[in-house]
């Protein structure tokens, strides 16, 4: 039942993408964006900050807590 | 707001609306256009007509152009949350954190799934197998939005939730009044139902298209006649559903109202204004007329607001500068409340350090006491609290304008295919292609209202969008907002060159995508 369910299931994808016209050049263009996205830009600009800098949510939260009370905005 | 540099502020702003607005083009389009396919299909299945499915499957491929491009432009919001946001991010994060989880995990399920189904499937599954999987994409893509539209609501409207001084957090303590917050729901309803209106332009637009050149002409018609009758069904939806989100507004964000209509000395009876021209010399307090021309409608925006002519409507100046007779706090007053919950968090954090438990509790009862208003403590002037009125004004009356000509346009559209004479109306045909530029136009001007409506804040009240940003150069943030605006700029004209092939190869060639 699952070997046949498996089945299906490839063939559901295989068929279509083989099938496919404008389809392939979607897929390309998805692929690229994606890549773009995750790899380059997340990457290269996008550090998450607190995570990069703190390791703890202890320092995390001591970090936010300055900065709401002023204490760390003069380096803005 | 203290020492902060106002260019990373304003980059940061920037690019976080080039990401939206853009992420909003391919959006509201796949919302809608899931539903047309959805109903083409359900006729198909009820007449077993292949015309109908040859129908359904053209719009269907230009809904995975449309899909495929825009998808993960979203994501990118994510990473400014981490990177510009960071502060922000954390202090929403557990209201933020269950909606999204659980908006990705049905976008994930719901809509992959299926689309698979929807896309492969139509020899593979029997018809109504495949009939529901059309309906499930549809109804999952509208869920995924209803989640985010939470969270953006949450900002709008915080509530079902309490800020931990311990942590900086905004811990929920109510997740069914985050989810029935009524600046929430309104607002999902009449975001969906506005992706609706131009998923409807969008078929009406091609289709007349068609039928200026003369060919394909039973497909556009029928394509004409479902698009016209969802159209004007949900145009006159998303008109009830914008006085709700509206009403909203007036209840909770009355500084946003005001903005919308250019108020800015309230009045009982507020008239609502159809069609203005703002001055652009208007400050607050110089007793000046803020527009130049204008028509409007004598106690409109009181009985929209409130549900009764009479009802007074606070302006801007009232809001700024407080009205003793309204019972209307002055922004200075707030921002001494303000100012008195992050002197006394700071007390808190202080005296918790020192292991000074009695001074600690001292000041957590002033801080709670005062943390409504914590938001204002950031601010340098009460002025600040205004935000663009000449931008929020003609974004908000663009929409409207623009909403209520489609409304028309419905009308006059599904007479004419009714009656069987579109096709000799040419300006009609004319008229409903260029109505899907200001479709287009009418989206991004509503969001354009929500978001500048409601500036400064990043969260109504509780954090100034000054200290939601990131401690980072601004310099990264406008080479990161360039790098964008090419990347959306070139997807765009992927999406639209693609599309346009498509569209000329016409439905006859629809059944490989």
């Amino acid at each position: 039942m699952i070997k046949k369910s498996l089945h299906w299931i490839f063939h559901l994808y295989y068929d279509g993408f083989t099938q496919m016209r404008m389809g392939k050049k979607l897929w390309a263009i998805m692929i690229i964006k994606v890549f773009i996205l995750f790899v380059i830009v997340k990457w290269l600009f996008f550090p998450d900050i607190l995570q990069e800098k703190f390791h703890t949510d202890t320092a995390r939260s001591n970090y936010v807590l300055d900065h709401l009370t002023g204490e760390n905005n003069a380096s803005h | 707001m203290h020492h902060i540099d106002p260019s990373l502020i304003d980059w940061s702003r920037a690019q976080f609306a080039l990401t939206a607005l853009y992420h909003w083009i391919f959006v509201p389009l796949t919302l809608g256009l899931t539903f047309i396919v959805a109903i083409m299909e359900t006729i198909y299945v009820k007449t077993g007509n292949a015309w109908w499915k040859k129908t359904t499957k053209f719009w269907m491929g230009l809904l995975a152009i449309n899909f495929a491009i825009g998808l993960a432009t979203g994501i990118i919001m994510e990473f400014e949350f981490g990177t510009n946001w960071s502060n922000y991010s954390w202090i929403v994060g557990d209201i933020f954190g269950a909606p999204l989880a659980i908006e990705g995990l049905m976008a994930f399920f719901m809509e992959s799934t299926f689309f698979a189904v929807m896309f492969f499937g139509w020899d593979k599954v029997s018809k109504r197998t495949h009939l529901l999987s059309t309906w499930l994409v549809a109804i999952g893509s509208n869920l995924s939005a209803l989640w985010i539209l939470i969270a953006n609501g949450w900002m709008q409207h915080p509530v079902g939730m309490h800020f931990n001084p311990d942590t900086a957090r905004n811990e929920m303590t109510d997740f069914w009044a985050v989810v029935f917050n009524p600046n929430a729901y309104t607002k999902f309803l009449h975001t969906i139902s506005s992706g609706y209106v131009l998923a409807s332009l969008f078929v009406i637009a091609i289709s007349s298209w068609y039928l200026l050149k003369k060919r394909d002409i039973q497909f556009a018609k029928r394509s004409i006649m479902v698009a016209a009758s969802f159209g004007l069904m949900v145009s006159l939806f998303n008109l009830t559903t914008g006085d709700d989100a509206a009403r909203q507004v007036a209840i909770n964000q009355p500084m946003k109202l005001a903005s919308m209509e250019g108020l800015y000395k309230g009045k009982k009876g507020a008239e609502i204004v159809a069609f203005g021209l703002l001055d652009p010399s208007k400050t607050l307090k110089d007793n000046k007329d803020p527009f130049l021309v204008k028509f409007a409608i004598p106690g409109g925006l009181s009985l929209l607001s409130y549900h009764s002519f009479d009802a007074y409507v606070p302006g801007i100046e009232d809001i700024v500068y407080g009205n003793k007779t309204h019972h209307i706090m002055s922004a200075s007053e707030k921002m001494q409340q303000g100012k008195k919950a992050v002197d006394a968090l700071k007390t808190y954090k202080e005296a918790k350090k020192a292991g000074n438990v009695q001074e600690a509790k001292a000041a957590l009862n002033v801080f709670e006491a005062n943390s409504k208003y914590m938001g204002y403590g950031y601010l340098a002037s009460p002025e600040q609290t205004v935000p663009n009125v000449p931008l929020t004004f003609y974004a908000f009356h663009t929409m409207v304008g623009f909403g209520t000509w489609f409304i028309v346009l419905f009308i006059i559209i599904l007479y004419l295919t009714m009656t069987n004479e579109l096709h000799a109306h040419r300006w009609v045909l004319w008229a409903g292609v260029w109505s899907l530029p200001m479709g287009y136009i009418a989206q991004e001007a509503g969001w354009i209202t929500a978001e500048v409506g409601r500036q400064p804040w990043a969260i109504q009240d509780m954090l100034p969008v000054g200290m939601a940003t990131s401690n980072i150069a601004s310099g990264s943030v406008m080479i990161t907002f360039w790098m964008f605006a090419i990347l959306f700029t070139a997807l765009l004209i992927a999406e639209v060159k693609i599309m346009a092939t498509q569209i000329n190869i016409g439905p006859k060639e629809a059944d490989h995508v």
